[in-house]
């Protein structure tokens, strides 16, 4: 019932308008330390589509959206928003809205006070705002607490307040600085679930940073992997799942079983400790750097665990290892491996219904061609 | 088992403050007030000369304070200078203290240095200093001297409050408020101000007091047409021997004590409302 009338009151003005493409061409900001925060990044967010900014502390995707929003210069490049460079805009003129982590509530307004501020800085008249205001906190389930001031209310409500505030103006796009990185952990699958239906409902582009990459998967349209100030790979969550281009993307999302090739001639079968495995052309990433290293990845799932080397089927790709631990993970166990001479570590996931094994049991762990990625190391 | 004998051991009041403690505070209590206690009684006294105990009550040297144009001209100069130089000193040093708080490194902390500077060095530098400059610029004996005078001697105390407030104050706030439209200065009016609006207030309190009360400066800058109620209060001792400076005197006492008690009371009674941070 609330639903319903939530999708009509905010239908009419917000589903004419389309969300905002950014554009980020040559991006770079150096503070003149080692190396630059943001080395040279080139990123195109389409209109209306959920961008998740991953990556490890430091890896310049928080320098990136602060850029995007105007809060540091840049040293070079442009980012422009519909075409229009924006470059040289300060921040209360781009007309962007922001979430952060902190939520950054004002604390000596009330809530309402809070979430019409944007609205009073663009001389809306009394009753708009009110009603605006009414309507988007309907929209982030939050009514009734017009008069409350922010301290009063727990994190998770102080973010939908914030969330109220940056989206009642309707910016061009949203920026989220890791808004959920204080709740804990069952408020925060709660809120992904909200940011994504509001994103639904009011349709404008969201730009989101993350360290966590459950998180990032489960919200984005895709996902930009940042590493070093650069950005790794951009693609939708399964591309960077399913096919990394380099070990980083690999290794960041999901585990692996890394196999190291170094530089290796991918046309035929591979060496690696004395085995020979098929490679399948397709799996080869288009990576440039794949030339000068390369690595094979398995995913656990993808690993098959048989007692002894009859038991694998030919044309699999196939490998000794000792069981060093088992987790039961319910509709699963993971094993914990010893690969080859040189003890490797890896992960297999099998099934719980089939076959117990112990610690120090000896294996033979192997996949098909087509399940393993090989890419730049 | 061991509970019921602990219990019993735990003193029946727990204070946490020795008895010598509490001795000391007292006495210091009384070091600061007791001559205020002096002066009010003397202030009724009916003797024409400093005397203690007063030989008898009267209102006569209130009667003297009030109906004497010089004593209430000095005063009146006393209220014109510490408005102006609070409200000048104020400006001044919330705006450097906001200003400090963004910068950082080697240049701030020397700037923030040498604002400080006009509370260590002696009065009586600075007040020849000023009233060298002073007489080149034609600026002695006027309302402007004064307040630019005080006005540098009051800066630290502001400076000293608003960095206090701006302590807890989260800048990320102003990054929220431009990202929602609001330009710098409107972010600081709505939202910066408010919220350190007790060290602005603080600061701007001690100001007009440090000016109100301040007398080496004023001394040099005074002319036979102007001159603050400290001045006055130093001619009636060392010139006429006035006993009406008991009574100036307690009036100063208790107008510095309402200046103090208000922000008190008024914050006392907003005591119901929101603190500004949890």
């Amino acid at each position: 019932m609330t639903r319903q009338t939530t999708v009509e009151v905010t239908g009419s003005p917000r589903e004419t308008k389309r969300g905002t493409e950014i554009r980020l061409e040559g991006v770079t900001k150096d503070y003149g330390l080692a190396a630059p925060a943001v080395d040279d990044i080139s990123l195109t967010i389409e209109p209306g589509e959920f961008m998740t900014l991953l990556g490890p502390s430091g890896s310049g995707k928080t320098t990136t959206l602060n850029l995007i929003a105007g809060f540091e210069t840049l040293t070079a490049g442009t980012i422009s928003l519909d075409g229009a460079d924006v470059s040289d805009v300060p921040p209360h003129r781009r007309n962007l809205g922001m979430l952060f982590q902190n939520y950054a509530l004002f604390p000596h307004m009330t809530i309402a006070q809070n979430v019409a501020y944007p609205l009073r800085q663009r001389k809306v008249g009394k009753q708009e705002i009110a009603r605006k205001v009414a309507e988007v906190l309907e929209l982030v389930q939050l009514t009734g607490r017009d008069d409350t001031h922010p301290s009063k209310l727990s994190g998770g409500q102080q973010q939908r307040v914030a969330l109220a505030r940056a989206i009642v103006f309707e910016p061009k796009a949203l920026l989220l600085d890791e808004p959920l990185g204080a709740l804990d952990r069952n408020l925060r699958s709660a809120l992904q679930t909200e940011i994504r239906r509001i994103h639904r409902e009011v349709g404008s582009t969201f730009v989101f940073v993350t360290h966590d990459q459950e998180e990032a998967m489960n919200l984005a349209d895709r996902i930009a992997l940042f590493n070093n100030g650069r950005i790794e790979q951009v693609g939708t969550p399964q591309q960077l799942y399913a096919e990394p281009e380099t070990l980083f993307t690999a290794r960041f999302l999901g585990d692996s079983n890394v196999f190291e090739l170094g530089q290796a001639d991918l046309g035929g079968a591979v060496a690696w400790e004395g085995e020979s495995w098929g490679v399948d052309p397709a799996t080869v990433a288009a990576h440039p750097g794949v030339g000068k290293g390369s690595a094979i990845v398995v995913r656990p799932e993808d690993v098959e665990v048989a007692a002894g080397r009859d038991a694998v089927p030919v044309g699999a790709n196939a490998v000794r290892a000792a069981v060093r631990d088992v987790e039961y993970m319910g509709s699963y166990r993971t094993l914990l491996l010893t690969i080859g001479d040189r003890g490797l570590f890896g992960r297999a996931r099998v099934s719980a219904l089939r076959g117990d094994y112990a610690i120090g049991d000896d294996v033979v762990v192997w996949w098909r061609p087509r399940a393993q990625r090989i890419v730049a190391a | 088992m061991s509970s019921p004998a602990r219990t019993r051991r735990r003193p029946d009041t727990v204070d946490p403050i020795p008895w010598w403690l509490k001795v000391v505070g007292g006495l210091v209590i009384a070091f600061f007030i007791l001559p205020t206690l002096f002066v009010i009684p003397m202030s009724f006294s009916s003797a024409t000369t400093f005397q203690f105990p007063p030989p008898g009550f009267s209102w006569r040297l209130y009667e003297n304070f009030f109906t004497n144009p010089v004593w209430l001209d000095s005063l009146g100069n006393s209220f014109l200078v510490a408005s102006l130089t609070a409200v000048l000193a104020t400006t001044v040093g919330t705006a450097a203290a906001v200003a400090l708080s963004r910068l950082d490194g080697r240049a701030a902390r020397f700037v923030r240095t040498l604002l400080m500077v006009p509370i260590v060095s002696p009065a009586i530098v600075v007040a020849v200093a000023v009233y060298i400059s002073f007489l080149g610029w034609r600026l002695t004996g006027t309302v402007t001297g004064y307040v630019l005078a005080h006005t540098a001697i009051a800066v630290p105390y502001v400076l000293v409050s608003v960095t206090g407030a701006l302590g807890g104050f989260d800048q990320r706030l102003l990054k929220a408020s431009a990202s929602l439209g609001a330009s710098p200065l409107t972010s600081f009016v709505r939202v910066t101000l408010p919220l350190i609006s007790r060290g602005v207030l603080t600061g701007g309190i001690f100001a007009f007091i440090v000016s109100f009360d301040e007398v080496v400066i004023a001394l040099f800058l005074r002319s036979p047409l102007f001159q603050t109620m400290p001045v006055q209060m130093y001619n009636s001792v060392t010139v006429e021997i006035d006993p009406t400076i008991s009574a100036a005197s307690s009036l100063m006492v208790v107008a510095v004590t309402i200046i103090f008690i208000l922000p008190l009371l008024l914050r006392g009674r907003a005591g119901s409302r929101q603190e500004p941070r949890p």
